[in-house]
């Protein structure tokens, strides 16, 4: 017998894929029909919405150099002051925006594997220890062989200054991968967009946080 | 005054021992799609604790019947379930107001998805597959489906998935994100299959099987299954080691 007692915590329940039918789940009318009245979606911000408005784009690429087609991402961001819409963000200094909840869904396009995020771009957030993070957007993707949800982050390419301060960026021992996290900036037909693609293994992997 | 339970901390370290590795060769689709390089370790901050909230006037009224959500001009083909359960954290404690979305094959382990090429297994016009419900400030949670199939898939020549439900679950923090199958306990397909086999703890596997509830059998009606479910829980904020910013 043990004469080590320790307190009991329950276990998590354990990670399975998503799976090629996550669309039915998450985003049916991509699977190919119509069921909810609401549905979520890839669009975050409503005309009121504050902030600078961009397009997120990109494609996710396999170990082959092959761009899936079966990926569901979700994005989770803070408002253009920097502020979280959930009870725990408490920061005084930065105003709440009703009209963004600061969420949303996208699937890979099933023939061109591109995914699109119509959002604003985040504010600053203050981080651990009052050091201030830069704009960022935390990235959460499952697919078909994936057995557990990948988390990353999407920065900006023309936030050099508060990249470089960054206290989780800098915390990446390879400066060399620190650039897999970052989104460029770009003009297409008059909207801002910043391409993201997500290299899932390689040289080129993108860097996943175990958060 | 805020008791240091009603705070929002960061999250416990995440177990990985408990999930299945990126990395699977037995499911071969992992082999290409699993990260090499080491996940890099974040202390939580606002970004992690805090995420999206949902309110129960975006779902509809029948989201969590799945017998009815999607009946045209009868009930769907297969035998009528009820499954229910709590959400908890690691601590213990309910999670009220969790997001979570099921999808599933239906009787004759047919997908409705313009992808599932199980084609001899017949597509029911009743049946859509997919639910959706909000837990109450319990935790609980519940939906009426019809029993799934299990059906074959490409990965050996000759593989057959055990009947499962899929679950994705939101509770309150982005970092508590969890996509997960729920089994049915008794099924013989459990023990062999790659996806279920890509987890190496069976205490793992055993939490992902659905027992039988007799008690909330409903009489000359539907069986049911229970399944609880445990996202990760967070730490209280004592007195140092809080999250800047967080409540």
């Amino acid at each position: 017998m043990s004469d080590i007692s320790t307190p009991v915590y329950l276990k998590e329940t354990a990670s399975q894929t998503a799976g090629p039918y996550v669309h039915i789940g998450l985003a049916p009318k991509q699977a190919g029909f119509d069921i909810f009245e609401n549905n979520f979606g890839n669009v975050l911000v409503k005309p009121e919405t504050k902030g600078e408005r961009i397009t997120i784009e990109g494609r996710i690429i396999d170990g082959s150099g092959a761009v899936i087609k079966d990926v569901l991402l979700e994005i989770w961001q803070a408002n253009a002051a920097g502020r979280y819409n959930h009870p725990a963000d408490q920061q005084a200094d930065k105003p709440l925006d009703e009209s963004f909840r600061g969420w949303g869904r996208a699937c890979t396009d099933f023939e061109s594997g591109i995914y699109t995020f119509e959002t604003i771009k985040p504010g600053s957030v203050t981080g651990r220890n009052g050091k201030p993070m830069a704009p960022h957007i935390n990235v959460w993707i499952v697919a078909r062989g994936i057995n557990i949800g990948l988390s990353t982050r999407i920065y900006f390419s023309d936030e050099e200054k508060a990249n470089a301060a960054d206290p989780d960026l800098t915390s990446i021992e390879w400066v060399e991968r620190r650039k897999t996290l970052v989104a460029q900036r770009s003009e297409k037909d008059g909207k801002v967009v910043y391409t993201f693609d997500v290299y899932l293994q390689g040289p080129d992997e993108t860097v996943f946080f175990d958060v | 005054m805020t008791t240091p339970t009603e705070q929002f901390g960061e999250f416990y370290q995440r177990d990985r021992t408990i999930h299945p590795a990126a990395y699977t060769p037995g499911y071969k689709t992992s082999v290409l799609r699993s990260n090499q390089k080491a996940l890099i370790s974040l202390s939580n901050s606002l970004s992690d604790i805090t995420g999206p909230q949902f309110s129960p006037d975006e779902l509809g009224p029948l989201d969590n019947d799945l017998i009815l959500n999607y009946a045209k001009d009868g009930m769907p083909n297969g035998e009528r379930i009820l499954v229910h359960g709590f959400v908890r954290d690691e601590n213990g404690k309910p999670v009220p107001n969790a997001l979570i979305e099921v999808w599933q094959a239906n009787a004759s382990g047919r997908y409705r998805h313009k992808n599932d090429r199980y084609v001899v297994a017949p597509i029911d016009p009743n049946f859509g597959g997919c639910g959706r419900m909000l837990t109450d400030k319990n935790g609980y949670y519940f939906f009426r489906t019809v029993k799934p199939g299990p059906y074959p898939w490409r990965n050996n020549i000759n593989d057959w998935r055990p009947a499962h439900i899929h679950y994705s679950i939101q509770a309150s923090g982005f970092a508590q994100r969890l996509i997960t199958q729920m089994y049915f306990q008794g099924d013989p397909l459990i023990p062999g299959c790659p996806i279920v086999r890509s987890i190496n703890n069976e205490e793992s596997v055993r939490g992902l099987i659905a027992q039988l509830d007799r008690n909330a059998f409903a009489a000359m009606d539907s069986m049911a299954y229970r399944f609880d479910i445990v996202v990760r829980g967070s730490r209280a904020t004592l007195f140092e080691n809080y999250v800047q910013g967080a409540k």
